[in-house]
């Protein structure tokens, strides 16, 4: 399908970029990678009359990482925080995530941000923030300010951001040396949308469970965190009786959707089979340097 | 900063092939549809023009991408490889001989592709397992093959291209 007409801007600075969103408001988008918004224009379910083209601004591609936390700016690829051994090391969950997200030539172009600003329900990168509880920073003409994942993701497709926003970068809380995570995830094709998955994490100290999260996509109309199932890890040890544990309370609790690729019931099940592989391999990977 | 109303055309310089070209083009213009139709390249093939088939694959800068979700706009400045750049003096290049060999496709929609990414994917991974190779293809739609020629192809590539880059 061809794209529908659009006045295109290209800004030469964020502050243009940003003057550009305030003046038109919600009949402007944000084009970085194109990777969600192309193709969303193409089937026209979407009709921006303004597109602001990010794609070419200076010093919006930057990854920070180490002890402290990661950030990962709005115009990094998912391909370079993919190769990134900074977020392997630091985020890894983020590592964990990429090869999950679309197929190759999809991860060349599209943002780790536009995904997250997308916040597509079946997508990874919105759970892995909810999981590790990610701060989003939205930049306006008014100045900036940062929003907890918990307040970010509001729907289908529905963000915190304002339509003048930009997110202009996502923080990543410090990493303990003692936790381990992973991403799983079950779809009719590798790289195609998750009919269902799972972010998840571990941290052990003595041998018990201190904290965890299990995160899921494509569950609902926004990444879920089950906390009744969280809170069955809390204390115990990593094992196989644990985590069937929380893959019971993973499956009473949890409403997934149904459509034409999977039943309620067939998510409700994938969901439990997640949550045990998921568990594990998260356990698997405590301290093994990445 | 550039702004370009509806109904006006920007001006839009890339590198295809190793020549440089410039366009002049609607905004809303895929840079698929500008290989085609201004630059004349129609071995780029265009199926579902959303992301999904993978036909319309090519290099950017060196690393795959779909032509059909970008604006030709977002394609200013870099450098691509589409088909009709593989081949050197009228020599195939290694991939297309293997899939050649292989007779890897049947009609041949999908082709142009799947060979843009079986580079990348060799780029990368000089020699990959047969798993390795249809996770990394799965990206690109054949409707013909059932896919066995093709990752016959890929696994024949490896022997003419060595695996070691």
């Amino acid at each position: 399908m061809k794209n529908p007409q659009f006045n295109y801007h290209r800004p030469g600075s964020l502050s243009e970029a940003l003057a550009l969103l305030d003046e038109h408001g919600d009949e402007a988008k944000v084009l970085a990678g194109g990777q969600s918004l192309l193709p969303v224009m193409a089937l026209r379910l979407g009709r921006p009359e303004h597109l602001v083209d990010i794609g070419a601004l200076a010093g919006l591609s930057n990854i920070t990482a180490g002890p402290q936390g990661t950030t990962i700016q709005a115009l990094v690829r998912h391909a370079a925080a993919e190769r990134s051994t900074d977020i392997a090391t630091h985020a890894p969950l983020v590592s964990a995530a990429m090869p999950h997200v679309g197929h190759r030539a999809i991860r060349t172009r599209g943002t780790v941000c536009g995904s997250i600003a997308h916040a597509d329900p079946a997508a990874e990168m919105p759970a892995v923030c909810l999981a590790v509880d990610a701060t989003m920073v939205a930049e306006s003409v008014a100045g900036t300010r940062e929003i907890v994942a918990t307040d970010f993701f509001e729907g289908y497709l529905t963000t915190a951001l304002r339509p003048n926003e930009i997110l202009t970068e996502v923080r990543f809380p410090a990493w303990s040396a003692t936790a381990g995570g992973t991403v799983v995830e079950i779809s009719r094709r590798h790289g195609d949308y998750a009919l269902l998955g799972l972010a998840c994490l571990l941290d052990v100290t003595e041998g018990l469970i201190a904290n965890a999260a299990l995160s899921f996509f494509g569950a609902g109309g926004t990444p879920i965190r089950v906390a009744e199932a969280e809170q069955t890890l809390i204390g115990r040890p990593p094992n196989d009786e644990t985590f069937a544990a929380a893959a019971k309370a993973v499956t009473e609790h949890l409403e997934p959707g149904s459509d034409i690729h999977a039943s309620t019931n067939y998510r409700r099940h994938i969901a439990g089979v997640l949550t045990r592989r998921g568990l594990a391999e998260a356990t698997s990977k405590i301290g093994v340097p990445a | 900063m550039t702004a370009v109303p509806i109904g006006e055309t920007l001006d839009v310089s890339l590198t295809v092939n190793g020549a440089t070209v410039s366009v002049d083009i609607d905004p809303r213009r895929s840079l698929a549809d500008v290989i085609r139709e201004e630059i004349g390249l129609t071995g780029t093939h265009l199926g579902c023009e959303h992301g999904v088939c993978g036909a319309c694959t090519i290099l950017l800068d060196g690393e795959p991408a779909r032509s059909c979700l970008m604006l030709a706009a977002q394609a200013e400045g870099t450098a691509i490889t589409t088909i009709e750049g593989l081949a050197t003096n009228g020599e195939m290049h290694p991939v297309q001989q293997a899939m050649h060999e292989a007779m890897s496709f049947q009609c041949a929609f999908c082709s142009p592709g799947f060979m843009m990414s079986t580079i990348a994917l060799l780029d990368d991974n000089p020699n990959p397992s047969e798993k390795e190779i249809r996770e990394e293809l799965s990206g690109n739609l054949c409707r013909c093959t059932g896919y066995e020629s093709i990752v016959e192809g890929v696994e024949t590539a490896v022997k003419i291209m060595g695996p070691t880059r």
